[in-house]
């Protein structure tokens, strides 16, 4: 309060500064001395704390997976004003909200496939319906650069409403792309069946399974599989034509199965989530386009 | 004890068995300068000050009270709305959608404008409500009526105040224009890296979506703030760094919800001053300052009503230009 209590020293006309005002005292220009050193000190504080959200990207992170729609990263961040409504839509609560250390992305949106992976149940892309931004959005702003290869050739297919008169999803660009990232792992390539729970008993992820209900998403942990052939990534991928097994040659010449991931992918992590090995086979790049 | 007092009790022993009483024939002298003074003293001004003696006794919180149920229920509102899925305030405070209008905090709307330099219709619907809407209710009544961080802040600062009293701390203040200065360096920020820099520390934002969504580990920016608020500098984020503070306080320029001084009773102590978080706005109460008999508060003000409160003669209340007149 002091510095409000003090009376004021009235402007000074110009040309008469020197005589109008006295000489201050030694304890008042002490006072303010410190006064400007405390503001230099508060002024480098807040903004090296504003700056310091930079140290996350100069440090290159792995990049995150953003929600269906997003703008290219540097555009979404700037773009995304961290409100979250894109996390309160979401049926399967695949949306989190990055903390601390994605600096300047704090509060913004991503996804992580592995531990719930966005399976389109809400069968409308309702993240980007919810965005007041348009960070996430159905037709990117023609000023914006469009890379080649992120976008779809067609609207994806869901094939869970493959038989409405409308059933295509509105996504105009991918999310990412699957890859088989550890062949060595992967059931299909072994040959290997698999029974029992996707991913054990304690999975909290969930999933539509159009089989089971057609509105309401169930927990994985509660679907109990038995295949002969482990093709569970094609066999939950929600997107028409994105994933089949197929022979192919294997580096050694020989003939194997395996999954291959198609251009329709969209990157919606459905295929991460389920695999049923440990760390997961197959797994989405982020923001990869499609590469023929 | 004394005569005069013995010659009473002897008195008074009488009274008992059925005397009358009767004038005193001897006083002592202390109370005779009083007698004389009461006989003297213009008996309207001695009830005029044992009255405000009185106001100043009873502690009223009504506008107090009053701010911090509408604040924990505004955010409240945010929380179940999402936790029992209610739908109708979906959001946090930067953005949000009330019953399916948009609204958008004024601040994070800025940021993304200069950051994205693309504006969709929604961001702009959403800015212009929440423009209107705070262009009506005071502005800056955002910060002490909605914000979360004030709330935390404002018992950091009971804490502030407690430690000064007990001479353990001492409030460094800090030069206020430096608020002006971060108000333009993070838009600067915003255009030149395109990044909404400064949504990465509100700890406005931040709190609210802790609320909403969870803590994290971004509430340690907020709880350093609070440190450094309670050991150094009194409210020194909303004084002296908090932009949106000072976004919303343009935006009250015009606002006809404000308080108003009546000068004619102020008695000039200054308490108000002293409880509030920009004692600059209420320079007017100083003794002799006053330009009017009536002035309204600036638009840094708060609209809190702490000096509302704590006023015992009633020369600082809430006023509605142009409503007072028509009722």
């Amino acid at each position: 309060m002091s510095q409000d209590e003090t009376p004021d020293t009235p402007p000074a006309p110009a040309g008469k500064a020197a005589k109008a005002r006295p000489p201050l005292s030694r304890s008042r220009r002490q006072e303010l001395r410190r006064k400007l050193l405390r503001t230099v000190l508060l002024t480098g504080g807040v903004v090296g704390a504003g700056l310091s959200g930079f140290l996350p990207l100069i440090y290159a992170r792995k990049p995150r997976l953003r929600p269906p729609g997003a703008l290219d990263e540097k555009d979404f961040l700037a773009s995304c004003i961290k409100c979250g409504q894109c996390v309160q839509v979401c049926p399967v609560d695949a949306i989190k909200l990055a903390d601390l250390v994605d600096g300047v992305g704090v509060g913004a949106p991503y996804i992580d496939a592995r531990t719930q992976a966005c399976d389109f149940s809400c069968d409308a892309v309702q993240c980007i319906l919810a965005c007041p931004t348009g960070s996430l959005t159905y037709t990117k702003p023609a000023f914006l650069d469009v890379r080649p290869g992120a976008p779809l050739a067609a609207k994806p297919i869901l094939l869970a409403k493959e038989n409405d008169p409308e059933p295509t999803l509105n996504l105009a660009e991918r999310m990412g792309v699957a890859r088989l990232t550890r062949p060595e792992m992967c059931l299909a390539i072994k040959g290997k069946g698999f029974k029992g729970p996707a991913r054990g008993h304690t999975f909290r992820g969930k999933m539509r399974y159009m089989r089971i209900d057609r509105w309401k998403p169930v927990r994985i942990a509660e679907v109990r599989y038995e295949v002969a052939e482990c093709d569970l990534c094609v066999r939950e991928c929600p997107v028409k034509g994105a994933i089949s097994i197929e022979t192919v040659y294997a580096p050694d010449g020989s003939l194997r199965k395996s999954p291959v991931v198609h251009e329709p992918c969209v990157g919606c992590g459905v295929c991460e989530m389920i695999c049923p090995t440990e760390p997961g086979s197959i797994e989405i790049v982020p923001r990869e386009v499609w590469r023929t | 004890m004394k005569a005069i007092l013995m010659r009473r009790f002897l008195e008074q022993i009488l009274v008992m068995f059925g005397r009358e009483p009767k004038k005193p024939e001897a006083i002592g002298e202390e109370a005779q300068k009083i007698h004389l003074l009461k006989r003297t003293t213009n008996k309207e001004k001695l009830q005029a000050a044992a009255a405000h003696a009185e106001a100043h006794m009873s502690t009223s919180h009504k506008w107090r009270n009053r701010r911090w149920v509408t604040l924990a229920l505004v955010n409240l509102f945010f929380v179940f709305s999402f936790h029992y899925d209610i739908q109708i305030l979906e959001g946090a405070l930067t953005a949000s959608r009330f019953i399916g209008f948009h609204l958008i905090d004024l601040n994070a709307a800025l940021q993304v404008m200069l950051a994205h330099r693309n504006i969709i219709t929604n961001l702009l619907i959403g800015t212009f409500t929440v423009l209107v809407l705070w262009m009506l209710f005071g502005g800056r009544s955002f910060c002490s009526w909605v914000c979360p961080y004030h709330l935390l802040a404002e018992w950091a600062e009971k804490i502030h105040l407690w430690l000064v009293r007990e001479k353990l701390v001492t409030d460094a203040p800090v030069d206020r224009r430096l608020r002006t200065v971060f108000w333009i360096v993070f838009a600067f920020l915003a255009v030149a890296t395109g990044y909404t820099v400064y949504e990465a520390i509100s700890p406005t934002g931040i709190v609210s979506r802790a609320l909403i969504y969870g803590p994290g580990l971004a509430l340690l920016w907020v709880l350093a703030l609070l440190v450094f608020e309670v050991f150094f500098s009194r409210r020194a984020w909303c004084r002296y760094a908090c932009p949106i503070g000072l976004t919303y306080g343009v935006v009250g320029i015009l606002s006809p919800l404000r308080i108003k001084y009546s000068l004619e009773n102020c008695y000039h102590e200054g308490n108000c001053r002293k409880v509030c978080l920009v004692p600059h706005v209420l320079d007017t109460v100083i003794k002799g300052r006053a330009v009017h008999t009536e002035v309204p508060i600036g638009p840094d003000c708060t609209r809190c009503g702490l000096c509302v409160d704590v006023c015992p003669t009633g020369s600082l209340t809430y006023d509605v230009k142009g409503l007072s007149k028509l009722l």
